[in-house]
């Protein structure tokens, strides 16, 4: 197991609002007699059922409730056994699935508050995520520009799967949002369910929705070279999150391939796509979808021909590994610490502040 | 290097491309709007026969959306895989640094100087009264 070092960073901690009463104290009173008089209970989405098996590791679900919806249960389990330095918390409610742009609006500024309140005021390492109402860009905007004058936010985050590709011109002034403001862009696994969220349609079950993950993340960062995004905002860095990373070597080979083809399409994207990836798109760490064989992943990593794409995670509460072998094997201590901490640094430049 | 006379100008009117073969080499000439150009007829990516593919233009943008289209014909793309050349340089645009398809150069000379040499026209007969398209090798 190769050692993990202290003073990482980790990119991807899911805390859970326990129920969606937690947020009447941060919404407006109309919002909050909203919850209650429409007997609003909470904002489950398919992605994650809660007894699924991976949305909680077994020795990290609690007796009731929703596992990661105690500050210092995270700290315990998912921080101080590597000695981390910062852990950047995506909080995943459903408030993506909303139709209206109001009551999104309200959720999500009621969710970033309550962020803010309850996790990054209760622990130094924590850092956090500014959830937008994608449903609309304009009041995304508005509550970036809410949230980003605290400093602890070190990032934007959207689902995989919206209404809309997320390289559509639509979303831009998001983009423009995060680059002015050094956050990152995160994508997370994960939809809104407006659309299928399977390319080919609906699925019937669990194993389908969270394998489609993958796909879903390829088509997006498709989407995000093709139109342009890294044209027009040339210091947008975009985080998959939970998204795997083995499938990247085979899926830039046969993006270049038709880039090359049917270049004169999209003129503005003057680069291969892999230098693209390079220098604007990371992914997390877990879940790893390879072997647990060092030499197979130690190939897939070259073939990535960069050891800066890497950001160390656990995906807590996520079952994506057992005890504290968060690591990979056979990875050397040099990618150790670029994964852990050079590469986390250098994508979220709100964290050297 | 050594000239070779390729055909009378009046054999190759614009918008019209020659095939020929010189020293075991496919080569193709092209007259672009009255320009004379040269290319190796085969593509550096997998050897098709890349000067059978369409002429287009050049399109490049700084911005998303904002295309900047210029040199109409100038750019020949590969009837396999698309890429794109420019019949001026060679140069592919999909990855300029590595992948260049041979350019020559091809000029219009006049009859009487090329009935003096050095030239090479081995299957023309040269008349001083014409002009010929001449491709250098």
């Amino acid at each position: 197991m190769a050692s993990v070092i202290p003073d990482g960073i980790d990119c991807d901690l899911h805390p859970a609002l326990p129920g969606i009463h937690n947020l009447l104290p941060y919404l407006s009173d109309y919002w909050s007699d909203q919850v209650t008089n429409r007997g609003m209970v909470d904002l489950v989405s398919a992605s994650y059922p809660l007894n699924s098996p991976i949305t909680a590791r077994p020795d990290w679900r609690p007796k009731a409730g929703k596992a990661g919806s105690v500050v210092a249960e995270l700290t315990r389990h998912a921080l101080d056994p590597y000695g981390t330095r910062f852990g950047i918390c995506n909080p995943l409610y459903g408030v993506q699935m909303v139709f209206s742009e109001d009551m999104a609006t309200a959720f999500c500024s009621a969710l970033n508050d309550w962020l803010a309140k309850e996790w990054l005021d209760k622990d130094a390492r924590l850092r956090g995520s500014i959830v937008i109402p994608v449903q609309s860009t304009e009041k995304a905007v508005v509550e970036i520009e809410r949230c980003a004058a605290d400093r602890r936010f070190v990032q934007v985050l959207m689902l995989v799967s919206n209404d809309n590709p997320l390289g559509r011109r639509v979303y831009w002034p998001i983009y423009e949002a995060c680059e002015r403001h050094g956050l990152a862009l995160g994508v997370h696994a994960g939809s809104n369910y407006h659309n299928a969220p399977l390319a080919v349609g609906w699925g019937s079950y669990h194993t389908e929705d969270y394998v489609g993950q993958a796909q879903a993340f390829q088509t997006q960062l498709t989407s995000l070279i093709v139109e342009g995004v890294f044209a027009k905002y040339p210091n947008l860095k975009v985080v998959m999150l939970e998204s795997g990373f083995t499938w990247l070597p085979t899926y830039l080979w046969r993006l270049q391939k038709f880039w090359r083809g049917v270049r004169m399409e999209t003129p503005w994207v003057d680069r291969a796509p892999q230098e693209i990836v390079r220098s604007n798109v990371r992914f997390s760490l877990q879940p790893i979808d390879a072997p647990p064989d060092p030499a197979m992943l130690e190939r897939v990593i070259d073939h990535m021909q960069s050891d800066e794409l890497l950001l160390f995670s656990t995906d807590y509460p996520h079952w994506q590994f057992d005890g504290e072998r968060v690591l990979p094997e056979g990875i050397s201590s040099d990618l150790v610490r670029k994964i852990m901490i050079d590469n986390p640094l250098a994508t979220y430049p709100r964290l050297n502040a | 290097m050594t000239r070779h006379v390729v055909a009378p100008v009046d054999e190759l009117p614009p918008g019209s491309r020659k095939f020929l073969t010189i020293d075991e080499r496919p080569i193709a000439i092209f007259n672009i709007k009255g320009e004379f150009f040269g290319l190796l007829n085969r593509c550096p990516h997998q050897g098709a026969s890349l000067c059978e593919g369409p002429l287009i233009g050049l399109a490049e943008a700084e911005t998303p959306g904002d295309i900047r289209y210029t040199r109409r014909g100038e750019i020949l793309r590969c009837p396999w895989h698309g890429w794109e050349f420019d019949i001026r340089t060679g140069q592919s645009y999909c990855d300029p640094k590595k992948f260049r398809v041979r350019a020559y150069d091809v000029n219009v000379e006049p009859g009487a100087r090329v009935v003096k040499g050095p030239y090479v026209a081995e299957t023309l007969a040269v008349s001083v009264e014409d002009d010929y398209v001449v491709v250098d090798l």
